[in-house]
Formats: C-alpha cells, sequence, structure tokens
C-alpha cells in the first residue's frame, strides 16, 4: 500500500498546504512533507512516566513504549528520507538515560533507518549524547521554518511567513448532543502550522486559550481533530470553548 | 427486658442534672449505658429526636465523672473518648450542645473539635495536651493514627462514638474509618464503640461493622428505639394534568406555595441540585406574598448555605428548598411540613427526610409527596405503603475498596514500621475486608511501595521500604509529608469557583463575590452569552480565567441551558419491586388518582402490563424508526448499562439500532429495522437478546472504553496514591494531576491488564456506575419470562420514555458521532 494511500469513508490522513507546500497529517499525529519526504513528529514527551518516580509518583512506565510504537509504525508506512523531532522529545534531561534497553534499541534503529534532526525544546534544551542524529534549534525548508516554540507565542522567536512548531499541545472542544469532546488536534491558517503532542501521556490546551492568541488569522484558521477512526476537520467558529 | 432503675447506673450529679429539667433518663439512654457499663459496644438505633447524641455521650462522661483527680506531676493524660461525624459542621453543633450539660453538671471535661478548620497551632497543643472528648472527622482520625507518637495519644482511649452511621459505612469514607477503628481496637483491646445510626435494612451488619471480625462472627449489642408516632404521608391531590415525563413538577406550583402558606416553616426536598434551581425559580414566580423561601445545595458557597442554615434556626425562614445535604445534620425543631418533590427513589431515604421534621416523638411528623410525572405517582404509592409497613432498603455494607486499602498502608507505614502479617491480621478484622486474601493484600504493599508493575523500574525509588528485621517503614519524610496533604477518599469532581462580574465587561472585569462551584465538564458545553440557572439566579456565563468561571446576573426568566450534573439516585430494589406489584394488581389502582388510573387501563387494553414474574417488551414502529421498549424497573443506572449492552447486541443481530434511552422504569431501543417482526420471523431471539452472557464478554469489551471505567479510575488513583491530589510545595487543585487519569488508564490498559489498580476500578464502576449485580439478578429472574407484545403503535406505557427521547443525555458513548457531526455540518455548509 502507498503511504499516501487514503480510504474514502475514514480518512486516516488529511491533505493541506503550508505556505505553499504539500503537507499530510496522519491521524497518529505526525506530519509529513511529500516534496522533501520529510516526516515530523512534535512533542513526544518520553519517559514522562518515569519522571515523578524520584517523588514517589509511579505513573504506569508503558508511556514510552507505546509512544516509540506508534512511531516506528508511521515510519515504516511513510519511509521519509529525513526524520524531524519537533522538541520536547523527551520529558526532562534525564529521560535518555532512563530509556530501558528494548526502547533504546527501537529508537537507535528508528533514528539510524535516515537522516534524523533532534529539534530542541524547552523540556530538552540540548540534545543527548545518548541520541542517534543531529542537534539543532530550528530548521529551513523552503519557505517553512521548523521550529519548537511558535514565534510570536510566549518564549518564541520573530518568524518569517511559513512555520511549522509545537510546545502549545493544541485540543479542540466539540459541543454536540448536550457535551463536549475534547481531543487533539492540529491548526493551522494557511501559513502556519502547530502540530499535537505525539506523547501518549501528553494532554492537550485548548486553542481557544489564551496562548494560542494572535498566533493565526482567525478567520482562515481550521482545526485538524483527531478521532478515534478519522481526523475531522473544522472552522475555528465550531468549537467550544 | 428488666426495667433499668437509673438510680443504679447514673451518678448522683447525673441524676439532679435530669431531674432539674424536669427529665427522666430515657429507656435507651439506660440501657446503652449499662452495655458499655459491661465492657460491649453497642449500636443505637433511634429517630432524630430521640436524645441519640446525649445516650452516645452518656456512658463517657459517666466514666469521666468517676475519674481520679490528675495528681500534680502526672503526665497529662490522653484522649478519653472520639466522636467521629461525616460533617464538620455536626462535630461543631455537638460541641456546643455537650457543652451545656457538662457545664451543668460541673463536670471537669474538656471538649474540642479538630477538623481541616482547626489552626496549626491548636492542632499541635491538641498533640501535647489532649482534651478528653475529641470532635472530629474520618479524615482527621486517618492523619492521628498515621503520626508517629499514634500508640500514645490513643493510649487511653476508652470510647469511641461513630455518628450518622447508616451514612458512612456503604462508602469509601466508611472503609477509610473500619480500617481505623481496626488500629484502634489494635491499640486498645479494651476500646468500647458506641454507633449511633437511624433506621437501616440490616442493623446486624452494622453491629458486626462496629467491632473487630476475628473468625467467629461478633457483634456490637443493638438497643434500638421504636419509631414515634408514624408520620402522616400524603401525596399532593392536583387539579392539574400530571405530566407523562419530565421532573420538575411545573404544573404543582400554585399548589405547593399555597402549602408552604398554610405551614410555619416547610423543607422542601429534590433529588438533584437542578432540580433544586428550578423549583426554587418557580417557587418565587409564585411567591405575591414574598414569603421567606432559600435555598440549600452542596454547589453553593460554604458561608450562603451557612446563613440559610442560621435563618432556619432563627425561625426567620417559611420554607427551604434542598437535596441530601439537608438530609443529616443539624436539628431544627420548627419544621411543620416536609414536601418531597418528585418520587424519593427509596424507602429509608424517605423516611430520613421525613424525620427532618417535627422533632417530638410523640407527635406525628406531615409529609407531602409530590410526583412530577405518572410513574412517579405510582412510585410515590409505593414508598408512602412501605414508610407504613417501616420497610427499609438501605444499601448493604459490601466489600471495601483496594485504593482505599493502599491509601491505609502507607498511613500505617508513616506512623511506625509495620509487620506485614500483623498488618495484615489486623485489617481483616475490619468487616469490609474480612474477605481480602493474603496475595491481594501484598499486592496492594507492592503498589504502595513501587506501584505494582511486572516491569520493575521503581525500586530504587520505593515509597516503602523492608527494614532489616523485616518491617516496612516509609524511605523518608517526604513521602510522609504527601501523604498527610491526599489523606481521604472525597474526590471532587473538577469545579470552578463561580464569581459574580458586571455584564459585557467580560473575564477583563474585576471580581464580585463567589456564589458556588460548578463541575467544569458542565461549563465545557457553555459559550460566552448562554444562560443557566444558578444559585437562586439566571446567570449569564461570560468566560473562564484560570480557576474561576465569570458570570453576570440577567433578567431573562429561563435559563437557555436548562440543567447542569447532580447526584441522582436510582431507584431502590425494594420500591421497584413494590411499583411492579401495584402495577400487576388493579385492585391497588383503587389508590391512585384517576387520571393515573385510566393510564394503566388503556395499557391493559392496547397491550399488557408488566407483572411481578415476567419482562414486557413492546415493539412499535413510529414515524420512519422502529422501536423497542423493555420495563424492568431495576433503576436508571443498571437500565443504562441494559441499554448499552442491547445496542451492541442489536447491531451484531442486524438490527441496525440508533440510539437509547434509559430511565428509572424502562428502556427504550430504536432502529432502522423493524425488531418485533425480526422477532416474529426468528431472525432475532429475545430469548438470546436478553440472556444473561451479556454481562461476560460484551459487558467487558464494552466496559473498558466506557467513561465510568475511566472516571473509576482517576478516583482509585487518586485515593490510592498513584497520582496525587495536592504535592507539598505545590498544591494542586482538581484541575490539574500530573498526568490526565484517562491517559494513564489507556497505557496501563494495554500494557498492563491485569494491575491490581484497574481491577479495583473495575469493582467500583461494576458495583456503583453500572449496578451489575442488580442487573444480573433481573436477567436471571426473567430467563425464558419474556412477554413479547408486537404493537402498531406506541402504548400508553411507552409514552413517558418516547417522550425522553432527544432530551436526555448520554454521556460518553458516540464521542466519534459527535465528531463526525460537527465535521458534517461544516462540509454540508460549502
Amino acid at each position: 500500500m502507498s503511504p499516501l494511500a487514503n480510504s474514502a469513508e475514514a480518512p486516516l490522513q488529511v491533505w493541506c498546504q503550508i505556505a505553499g507546500k504539500t503537507a499530510v497529517l496522519d491521524r497518529s499525529g505526525a506530519l509529513y512533507m511529500p516534496d522533501d519526504q520529510v516526516l515530523i513528529v512534535s512533542d513526544m514527551h518520553l519517559e514522562k512516566g518515569t519522571s515523578w518516580a524520584k517523588r514517589g509518583i509511579f505513573l504506569p512506565p508503558y508511556d514510552t513504549r507505546q509512544t516509540l510504537a506508534t512511531l516506528a509504525t508511521v515510519m515504516t508506512q511513510y519511509q521519509p528520507k529525513i526524520l524531524v523531532f519537533l522538541g520536547d522529545s523527551f520529558h526532562d534531561a534525564g529521560g535518555p538515560a532512563r530509556l530501558d534497553n528494548e526502547a533504546q534499541d527501537v529508537l537507535l534503529r528508528v533514528c539510524t533507518s535516515q537522516e534524523t534532526f533532534w529539534i530542541t525544546g524547552n523540556h530538552d534544551p540540548e540534545k543527548s549524547d545518548l541520541l542517534a542524529g543531529n542537534g539543532c534549534t530550528e530548521l529551513g525548508l523552503g519557505a517553512v521554518r521548523l521550529v519548537h516554540i511558535p514565534s510570536g507565542a510566549v518564549g518564541g522567536s520573530v518568524g518569517g511567513t511559513g512555520e511549522i512548531s509545537g510546545h502549545l499541545h493544541p485540543a479542540a472542544s466539540v459541543v454536540g448532543r448536550g457535551r463536549a469532546v475534547k481531543r487533539r488536534c492540529f491548526v493551522t491558517d494557511g501559513k502556519r502550522m502547530i502540530l499535537p503532542a505525539f506523547g501518549s501521556y501528553t494532554g492537550g490546551l485548548n486553542i481557544r486559550d489564551a496562548a494560542f492568541e494572535g498566533l493565526f488569522d482567525r478567520k482562515s484558521t481550521i482545526v485538524h481533530i483527531i478521532g478515534d477512526q478519522q481526523i475531522y476537520s473544522l472552522p475555528l467558529s465550531m468549537l467550544g470553548r | 427486658m428488666a426495667e433499668i432503675s437509673p438510680n443504679d447506673l447514673l451518678p448522683e450529679n447525673f441524676q439532679r442534672w435530669f431531674a432539674a429539667r424536669g427529665w427522666v433518663p430515657r429507656a435507651h439512654q439506660l440501657e446503652l449505658l449499662s452495655k458499655a457499663e459491661a465492657g460491649k459496644s453497642a449500636l443505637l438505633i433511634a429517630p432524630t429526636g430521640a436524645g441519640k447524641t446525649l445516650a452516645g455521650f452518656l456512658p463517657s462522661l459517666v466514666r469521666l465523672s468517676q475519674r481520679a483527680k490528675r495528681r500534680i506531676g502526672e503526665r497529662p493524660r490522653g484522649i478519653h473518648t472520639i466522636y467521629i461525624s461525616p460533617l464538620k459542621a455536626l462535630a461543631v453543633d455537638v460541641e456546643r450542645n455537650l457543652e451545656k450539660p457538662v457545664a451543668e453538671m460541673g463536670l471537669q471535661v474538656n471538649i474540642e473539635t479538630r477538623t481541616g478548620d482547626t489552626p496549626m497551632h491548636k492542632r499541635q497543643r491538641q498533640k501535647l495536651v489532649p482534651p478528653d472528648i475529641l470532635l472530629t472527622t474520618p479524615e482527621q482520625l486517618a492523619l492521628l493514627l498515621a503520626s508517629r507518637d499514634a500508640a500514645d495519644f490513643f493510649g487511653d482511649l476508652e470510647f469511641v462514638i461513630l455518628d450518622e452511621l447508616h451514612s458512612l459505612v456503604t462508602s469509601k469514607r466508611g472503609h477509610l474509618l473500619s480500617l481505623g477503628l481496626a488500629r484502634l481496637n489494635t491499640l486498645r483491646p479494651a476500646l468500647r464503640v458506641v454507633g449511633l445510626s437511624a433506621t437501616v435494612a440490616d442493623p446486624l451488619d452494622l453491629c458486626r461493622w462496629l467491632v473487630p471480625q476475628k473468625g467467629e462472627i461478633s457483634h456490637a449489642e443493638l438497643v434500638s428505639v421504636s419509631e414515634g408516632a408514624a408520620p402522616v404521608i400524603s401525596i399532593l391531590k392536583t387539579v392539574e394534568r400530571i405530566p407523562w415525563a419530565g421532573h420538575s413538577a411545573r404544573h404543582a406550583m400554585g399548589e405547593i406555595y399555597d402549602e408552604i402558606e398554610r405551614h410555619a416553616t416547610t423543607l422542601l426536598f429534590v433529588n438533584t441540585r437542578s432540580q433544586a434551581e428550578l423549583l426554587f425559580q418557580e417557587l418565587w414566580r409564585n411567591n405575591d406574598k414574598s414569603l421567606p423561601i432559600a435555598l440549600h445545595h452542596g454547589s453553593l458557597d460554604a458561608s450562603q448555605r451557612r446563613k440559610v442554615e442560621q435563618a432556619m434556626a432563627d425561625e426567620r425562614l417559611r420554607a427551604v428548598v434542598a437535596t441530601s445535604t439537608l438530609d443529616m445534620g443539624i436539628d431544627w425543631g420548627n419544621v411543620d411540613l416536609v414536601i418531597h418533590v418528585g418520587a424519593p427513589k427509596g424507602a429509608s431515604r424517605l423516611a430520613q427526610r421525613i424525620g427532618r421534621s417535627n422533632h417530638r416523638l410523640d407527635e406525628p411528623s406531615k409529609a407531602m409527596l409530590v410526583p412530577a410525572n405518572c410513574f412517579e405517582v405510582l412510585e410515590c404509592q409505593a414508598a408512602i405503603d412501605a414508610n407504613y409497613v417501616h420497610a427499609q432498603d438501605t444499601l448493604p455494607v459490601g466489600a471495601g475498596a483496594l485504593d482505599v486499602l493502599a491509601q491505609h498502608i502507607l498511613g500505617m507505614a508513616c506512623a511506625e514500621p509495620f509487620d506485614a502479617d500483623d498488618l495484615y491480621r489486623e485489617i481483616v478484622t475490619a468487616l469490609p475486608y474480612a474477605l481480602v486474601d493474603r496475595e491481594t493484600f501484598d499486592k496492594m504493599i507492592d503498589f504502595v511501595a513501587t506501584g505494582g508493575y511486572s516491569l520493575r523500574v521503581y525500586e530504587r525509588y520505593a515509597r516503602i521500604r523492608k527494614n532489616p528485621d523485616g518491617k516496612w517503614r516509609v524511605s523518608n519524610p517526604l513521602i510522609a509529608k504527601q501523604y498527610r496533604l491526599n489523606v481521604g477518599t472525597i474526590i471532587e469532581a473538577p469545579v470552578l469557583n463561580v464569581r459574580l462580574v458586571r455584564q459585557g465587561r467580560g473575564i477583563k472585569s474585576a471580581g464580585g463575590p463567589v456564589l458556588g462551584k460548578v463541575e467544569e465538564s458542565f461549563l465545557e458545553m457553555l459559550s460566552p452569552g448562554d444562560t443557566f440557572f444558578f444559585a437562586g439566579g439566571v446567570l449569564r456565563f461570560e468566560g473562564i480565567r484560570e480557576n474561576e468561571c465569570f458570570v453576570s446576573k440577567t433578567y431573562d426568566e429561563d435559563a437557555k441551558i436548562p440543567a447542569y450534573a447532580g447526584g441522582k439516585f436510582p431507584l431502590s430494589t425494594y420500591l421497584a419491586a413494590s411499583v411492579r406489584k401495584m402495577l400487576a394488581n388493579s385492585d391497588e389502582w383503587r389508590k391512585l388518582p384517576d387520571q393515573v388510573r385510566e393510564w394503566l387501563e388503556i395499557q391493559r387494553d392496547k397491550s399488557v402490563l408488566p407483572t411481578a414474574n415476567n419482562l414486557l417488551v413492546e415493539t412499535f414502529p413510529r414515524d420512519d424508526r422502529y422501536f423497542l421498549a423493555v420495563y424492568p424497573f431495576e433503576g436508571r443506572l443498571a437500565h443504562q448499562t441494559l441499554g448499552m449492552l442491547l445496542t451492541r447486541r442489536l447491531e451484531r443481530a442486524g438490527a441496525r439500532p440508533l440510539g437509547f434511552v434509559a430511565t428509572d422504569y424502562s428502556i427504550c431501543v430504536w432502529g432502522l429495522r423493524d425488531m418485533g417482526r425480526m422477532a416474529h420471523t426468528g431472525e432475532l431471539s429475545l430469548a438470546a437478546l436478553f440472556d444473561e452472557d451479556m454481562l461476560g464478554d460484551d459487558l467487558d469489551a464494552w466496559l473498558a472504553e466506557s467513561w465510568m471505567m475511566k472516571r473509576s479510575f482517576r478516583n482509585c488513583a487518586l485515593i490510592s496514591g498513584l497520582i496525587e491530589k495536592r504535592h507539598p510545595g505545590r498544591e494542586k487543585s482538581g484541575r490539574q494531576v500530573t498526568v490526565s487519569a484517562d491517559l494513564i488508564y489507556d497505557v496501563l490498559r494495554t500494557h498492563e491488564p491485569d494491575h491490581i489498580l484497574l481491577r479495583a476500578a473495575y469493582a467500583d464502576a461494576a458495583g456503583g456506575l453500572l449496578d451489575i449485580h442488580r442487573l444480573g439478578d433481573m436477567l436471571k429472574r426473567n430467563k425464558d419470562r419474556i412477554t413479547h407484545m408486537p404493537l402498531d403503535r406506541p402504548s400508553p406505557l411507552s409514552i413517558p420514555i418516547m417522550l425522553e427521547i432527544g432530551r436526555e443525555r448520554i454521556k460518553g458513548e458516540a464521542e466519534e458521532d459527535i465528531l463526525r457531526e460537527a465535521a458534517g455540518m461544516f462540509v454540508g455548509k460549502d
């Protein structure tokens, strides 16, 4: 099956344009750019589960395993030439050292099958030597800049035309039948794209939150919501608070 | 029983005190005293107004009055008596009521309260110089027992008094208390425990609960006071049309108002907070004479509730609209009428609520029931009949929750290093934990130590570890601090403060007063500008800032968003059976209002009536849909579970079901294919559809994904300490836990489905939110007893539930449908 195959009834992927470049949004939360064969994954927060152990909080230590399994599946499907981690790949600086043997193996295999870039984030300001691949603070892809914190957001820099970022863990709330359903989502206005968090322990921040204010052109903003079976695309105006 | 002479038991100063007020000690007070003097624990079951509190304290006061004076230089004595109540307010009230007789008898007895509100310096002083009698709550007892000096602090303890025991035992608070009591019994083997309770279905259960269970069945002595004069209960005879469905009882507002006017003080009970808000609104709309009518429910700000209670005590109010927040607590003598709007759902609950009026035992209490719809008329009649024969339908004590056990184990390690064998022997003496096996207990210790995962990654961070002598201790003081911050089993749904601001200024406006708290899940549905009923008015939603929801006053009469979540009790098994019996026996219909009787008569002509020992299933078409209506009368929770499972099975059978709706009485499923015809041709077997085996794989498959499991898991995770409610130095509110419990649930279920905490969450969900046992009993009872009535139009009995379609909120399921519908609307607009 082609990596970009799409069933008409339940699209696991959604196609869109970011500053003139084609992007494919995957239901896993990853973004694929077919022209450059780049796969981008943001905010994995690996080893978040074990990060509270010192304080006596023992979350189920299976989040890394699950996140990496999803990553491996997406990699097999798209087989990109370049893999980009868009920051906050680990929950804390001690994370890479806490990976168990199995996780280390999976990660090594994923990172060495093609060129890999670790863009640094606020949770992982330096790339650990334990990880294969290149560390950097941002990457350019033609007119599109890849960076962890959206430009113009708190802690972000000044940006240009096109940008793909993460950091904010966008989630959308849809109201219907007397209740609200909240799910992770991609947000884009055609120039800027913010990716959902890829990690299995990373929750979401409602895109109606003040943190998103001013980042998007409201009228052209589309939210691509990740459902259990497919991705649902909605304009900002149709979302609950 | 031989008459007990007060002179044999009561010291002279007590006798004089009784005589001076013209009182004679009551028989049950003396009986309880004599049991205690004989070294026995006892349960006192008595209605409100029977002098229960004094009876409970009398044995301890007598003992204290006879105690030798402390010699100079002797160490301060420890606590003599500990009193535990579920409500802080009740502890404070008891302190006031107790101080009077103590002062009048000239007893040298110190009485103090200790609650979450007690300032730190006072708590520290209480540790150094303990009062003779300490009045406190279950959570504070757990904290005291988990402190390093617990053995000393309780070294002189002789009495434990447990108030409102019936309301505690069936909850996780009661489980925690039972474990605390087991520890107290270890520290003080001669301890005497006095339980005070309202009437319950199985008093012996409570008697066992009070004393250590050590192999053979042992129980406390029972002292019960017969109910006073039987209450006079009536059903409001309305001249209006009783609606088919709904819970507002709007039709009867004028008549309710007339009753309030005719009585000095009326207490109006409803079942949910939104009903309380609605009733309050409607009464004020009718309030031409501006009678002082107030509102009291759990979401309102505490200070506002205290104001209402004070006004009530001062006899300044003519009526209070209340929810279960007033089911127990402070006594008001001046209430002369209790009105219950909506059906009471349980016979015991009704009895307790009626007991809130007229606390003089010799005069009958007066109560009136106002059914809000036709089925509720039947239910109210059944409740009156039950009250007449003193039937009780309180829940049994049941098995203790494992998450509570985890919390207790950590607490015990905080107190002092424990030996696992000893602690196991201790916890199984608590009735709720009597059947916990050793393997489960060891798993709980492992869970407390390192999370209990098969992937052993947390060994070096263990919260408790084994000493060389084999005893378990806490690893570091931070763990104990963490325990103290998170103690207790009360998990509040994430809530936001509701703050009043000026309209139009939005969330930028400066804050006004806080009106109360509202569940976050309700607010998620609101957009700025939406209106809803709260705190007795219609409020306009302005927005949310941090932990606060901003609202402004509006002068709208009706709210756009009618209801918000609040407790809902399911119909009790007892009342359900009574309603079934009443339906089956047309002789009993004479008691019913004409319009309800006619409704049943038409049902008898057009279909059949459900009887006591069959399950009626009706099928009929309406518009372009086909319906299947079932009448099990097993309560909303069991019905919701049944509805979910039926829908799955009908889907598999090819009936293409579209949805279902459940009430306390019936379930209705609708779909695209004619289920009546499918049953007729044999394509669908109703016997197979309702087979008990639906509680096997179908249940497991559905439950794993359901919001109920997620909610149960969240509670278990918080109580067991898997995630924290609060962390030292970084106090967290209910909204922000370390990682969303839902995400943890999904990961844990995928990777370690047999984890002990998932087991705990399943047990909770099966018992509480799903009522699986009750559903199982119903399916078993009706095996091969299904009466199928294929009809060509809806039957009279189905009309109430047909009207619920569309107005019912079904939480959790069909989340994907909500997303799909929204996305579909977007495409459609383009």
